[in-house]
Order: structure tokens, then sequence, then C-alpha cells
């Protein structure tokens, strides 16, 4: 739906080149929710911008449903924006129009007729719940409330695709869940496709179909959330995973453990069962495992679940209890001080 | 002192009403004549300025030059400097009509400046969100910026209303008629200090009515 295709852009900053995107390869899938995740300053606003050419590439192509937005006129890309909605992490609402004036005035700007105006508003409004507050000014609600009257303007136009530049990162934790969960709806039910972008690895976790790890300007990483997130290729993808468990173990703990067998971190999604399989381990095979840590999240609405497990034995033994697990469907990797390497 | 009070308000009432009118209709018919130029120079400021949606040097550039060379005349001298250009554009350098030119030509630079710092202060994103909505510049200069500028718009214009009445003021030197005429005329020329007094009392409650006027309607505008 959306392909970006070497997108490279250079911004002159007092006579300095600045390369905010190198290279840059992505495709949007119809229907997807595509996360974008990396550190401040990883390019991130660029390439959501890039969409809909708000930043124009320097070299690359943007392309809309196969066309070239970068060769489109004025008038006729304005049309293609009207088939994307953007929202921001500053919600970028009118101070001085009410709710019902920020989601109408828009509308009547692209020529809806007034009939409909009033139709789209309260039918978007009711989506996002708030329409109680039609009468309100943005200085009277809340973040949470001006995100989703942001999102009410945004899907009032009826677009194809989303477009959310760190949508959430302004609201408190509980305020970002409900956001994401509308997200989510609005992508089921109405069938949006959504290109998001985040430093927050949860906002990925918990929505995401697809995510890509940028990183000075590149993409590091890219893959559906599932692979990425149970086999991190990269250590800033390994480090955002990280973020969400927290389970980092002390490094007394880990120079006193070595040379005693293997530690491991084992991971599993779905119903691919971590505990049976270590169970079997020590009956099978010379090792005591212990878990060092743990812990369970959700991704997609399955558990995904890591355990840090040492296993207590000789070189040898701890390798065939490693391969063991991954035969029976566990993702086994080496820990060490944080860093996951390969198991082999 | 009754008697002396109604006895002045007999004397002078109808040439102090008559002089008031006239500072109005200097004022209003200069302001609106200013706001008309100076509104679009200030948006013109606003867009052509670096980093901008219209961003353009040449334009730039020379329309900050010479608001600032216009600025920098005091009123005084600019109402004689530009008499020949007066006498070009409405045939006359004398009465209210004479006077309208240097009081435009003072005041819509000032708008100008005024209205560019309004508008410098509208929130970025707010375009951008509308930009990315595909709706057309000029719609957004009018219903997001002007719009959101709206508070700040009316602030700015409340002072330079204020700078106008103290120009118009100044204009009774060119036999323009209105209060600064009368005070000027009478008690400075013929020292008539009441009549002096009177006037200036009326100004400061001109000015006081046009701030309050002013600032209520700002709040009003305000939404946050
Ligand atoms: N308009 C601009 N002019 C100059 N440099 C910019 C501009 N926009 C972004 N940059 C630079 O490009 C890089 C990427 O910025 P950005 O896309 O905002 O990153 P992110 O959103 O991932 O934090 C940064 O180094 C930033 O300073
Ligand atoms: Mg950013």
């Amino acid at each position: 739906m959306i392909e970006f295709k070497n997108i490279t852009k250079v911004f002159k900053d007092n006579k300095r080149d600045v390369k905010a995107l190198n290279d840059v390869s992505l495709k949007v899938e119809e229907g997807s929710i595509y996360g974008v995740i990396g550190y401040s300053g990883a390019g991130k606003s660029t390439l959501v911008r890039m969409a809909n050419l708000l930043e124009k590439p320097t070299t690359g192509q943007v392309l809309f449903e196969g066309k070239d937005l970068t060769k489109l006129s004025s008038g006729k890309l304005n049309e293609v924006r009207r088939q994307m909605g953007m929202i921001f992490q500053s919600f970028n609402l009118l101070k001085t129009g009410t709710v019902y004036e920020n989601i109408a005035l828009p509308l009547k700007l692209t020529g809806v007729p007034s009939k409909e105006i009033k139709q789209r508003v309260h039918k978007y409004i009711e989506i996002v719940g708030l329409q109680d507050k039609l009468k309100a000014y943005p200085a009277q609600l809340s973040g949470g409330q001006k995100q989703r009257v942001a999102i009410a303007r945004a899907l009032a136009h009826e677009p194809k695709v989303l477009l959310c530049d760190e949508a959430t990162s302004a609201l408190d934790p509980d305020t970002t869940e409900s956001i994401l969960k509308l997200l989510s709806k609005i992508n089921k039910e109405l069938g949006i496709t959504i290109l998001l972008i985040t430093h927050e690895m949860n906002v990925v976790q918990k929505i995401c179909h697809e995510v890509a790890v940028m990183e000075m300007g590149e993409v590091i990483e890219q893959g559906s959330v599932i692979d990425v997130f149970s086999k991190p290729q990269t250590q800033t993808a390994q480090r955002f995973i990280q973020s969400l468990f927290n389970d980092a173990i002390p490094g007394d703990l880990l120079k006193k453990l070595k040379g005693t067998g293997k530690i491991a971190s084992l991971s599993f999604i779905g119903e691919s069962a971590g505990d049976p399989a270590l169970a079997m381990v020590t009956k099978k095979f010379d090792v005591f495992p212990s878990i060092l840590g743990g812990n369970i999240t959700d991704l997609k609405e399955r558990p995904f679940g890591r355990l840090i497990v040492h296993l207590d034995g000789s070189d040898e033994e701890a390798q065939k209890a490693i391969d063991f697990l991954k035969d029976s469907g566990v993702i086994v990797e080496n820990y060490e001080k944080g860093n996951l390497t390969d198991a082999n | 002192m009754l008697t002396s009070v109604s006895e002045f308000i007999d004397n002078w009432g109808a040439e102090i009403w008559v002089s008031f009118l006239d500072t109005l209709i200097m004022v209003g018919i200069s302001l609106t004549i200013s706001v008309i130029i100076g509104l679009p120079l200030g948006v013109l400021l606003t867009l052509t300025g670096p980093g901008k949606a219209l961003e353009n040097r040449v334009i730039y550039q020379a329309l900050n030059a010479i608001i600032n060379i216009l600025r920098s005349i005091p009123f005084i001298i600019l109402l004689f400097f530009i008499l020949p250009f007066t006498k070009f554009v409405v045939g006359t350098t004398i009465g209210v009509k004479g006077v309208i030119v240097p009081l435009v030509v003072f005041t819509a630079p000032y708008i100008a400046r005024l209205m560019e710092s309004s508008l410098l202060e509208v929130n970025r994103g707010i375009i951008e969100a509308y930009e990315a909505m595909g709706i057309k510049t000029r719609h957004i200069i009018w219903h997001v910026l002007i719009r959101e500028a709206r508070p700040s718009i009316v602030l700015g214009l409340t002072i330079a209303t204020i700078g106008l009445i103290g120009a118009t003021a100044m204009a009774g030197l060119v036999g323009a008629g209105g209060l600064g005429d009368l005070a000027y005329r009478y008690g400075h020329l013929r020292y008539q200090a009441d009549i002096m007094y009177v006037t200036v009392i009326i100004l400061i409650i001109l000015v006081q009515a046009v701030q309050t006027i002013g600032n209520r309607v700002s709040a009003k505008l305000k939404k946050d």
C-alpha cells in the first residue's frame, strides 16, 4: 500500500549536511499495522512524514497504491493526502475551535457537503467515544481525549491509511493502552492500514504486525513482530526487547556462574511450552537447570515468555540440553551481560 | 463652578464634539486601510521567512528592509517628508484627507510587524496537520493561521490603534482637525489651558477604552 524505495534524505542545516535517512526501503502491506521503532534522532519522523510527502525525499521514491507521489502535482498530491490520515505526538488541534469544529472544518475545506459533515462528525466522535465533548475546547480535554479528537478528525476523511508520529509518547501508560486499543480496533473494524513510529517497544508489542528497527537513518532490521521479537538480529533490537522484560541478571551472579555450564535465554511464543521442555531436560541430560529470571508478556494476544536459565553441568551436556530445547520449539540463545548471541 | 462648567460646554462643547468625531474618523479610516495593507504583508513576511512554506529570500529581505526604514522615521517627520507623495495620491496635503496617507504609511508597516509576530506564535504542528489533510495553502492561511492567531492579532491591533490615536493628534500640525488640532490651536497657540486639559482627558479615556475593549475581545477569542 505504501512503499518506500531507496529513500535518502539530506537536510542542509547551517551549511552542514545531516543525512536523516540513508537508503531506506520499506513496504507497508494493506491492512497491516506497521511499526517503526528507533531511538530519538534515528530518522523515524522524517520517514513517516515522507509517506504523505510533508518531507520530500532527496533521492528515492514514495509509492502509494503504486503511484509515485514525488511525481504528482500539488493538486493531485492533496487528493492523495486526503486518503491518508495523520496523528501527532502533540495532537495539533485548533485551540480556538470546539471538538466539533476541529473535526468539521477540515471536511468543509475539502469540499464535503454540509449535511454529510454533520453525519461524519457524529459517526467518528462516537467511534472514539467522545460524543459528550463535542462542545468542549481542546484546553478542556485531557491528553488522551485530545488524541481521540485528532483520531476522529483523521478518520472523518475516511482514509485508507493512518500515519502516527509518536501518537502515544505524550501520554501516561493507561492512556497509551486505551489509545492503542482504539488504533487496533480502527485497523480491524475499519480496515485502515496503520504506519506508526515510536520509541517504545511496548507499542510495537501490543499492536503491530510488522516492525522495522531504525538506527542512524537506516533500517537495520525488519520483519514480522513475532520473528523480530523471538530472534532479534541486532543489538539495538535486542535492547528494545530487553526493555520489555527487565530481566537483566546482576553481573556478580554471572561471574559466579561462569565456567559451570551455560546460561541461556529461552523464549517461547504462544503454546510452545517452555516449562515442560525444561522439566524434560532434567530427566534426559546430566544438567540442573535453575531459573535466574523470567517474564511473560503479551505479543499480539499470545503469551510471549522468556526465561533466563542456568544449565549447571558439563559444557557437553549443557549443549545437548540446548539442542533438545531447540528441537522442542523453544528459541534458545546464550545470555551474556544482557546481550544475546546464537547458542551454537 | 457649575455655571463655569455649563458655560464651558456652551462655548466649546460643539467644537470638542466635532474634533472628537474627526479623530474617530481619521483613526477609523487609516486603521481600516492599514489593516488591509498590513495584514497581507504580515502574512507574506511570515510565509516567506527562512524555513517557511513559501520561503523566498528576495521578497522577505525586501519587505523587511522597507518596513524597517518606514518604521525608523518618526511620524512628525514622515508627515512632512512624504508631502509630495500625499499630494500625488489624494490630491491634497491638508485636512482629514491629506492626513490619511501619512497615517497609513506610518501604521501599515507597524501592523505588518505586529501581525508577523502574532502569526509566528501559531504552532507549526497545526499547520502541518492541515497540510497533511490535503488542504490548500490559502485555506490554511485564513482558516488556521489567522484564526489561531486572532487573540494575539486583536491585541496587536489594539496597540496599533493607540499608536494611531497619538499620531492623529500630531496630525493637527497639518490642519487635519481632530482633538490634537484643537489642543494645539487653542491650548498651545492661544494659551487656553482648560481646552488643553479637557482634550488630554478625552484622549486618556479614549485610549483606556480602546485598550479595555481590545483586552476583552482578545480574552473572549482565546479558548485556553
Ligand atoms: N528540518 C530539519 N532540518 C535539519 N535537520 C533535521 C530536520 N529534521 C530532522 N533533522 C535531523 O534528522 C535526524 C532525524 O530526525 P527525526 O526524523 O526527527 O528523528 P526521530 O523522529 O527518529 O527522533 C536528526 O539528526 C535531526 O536532527
Ligand atoms: Mg520524532
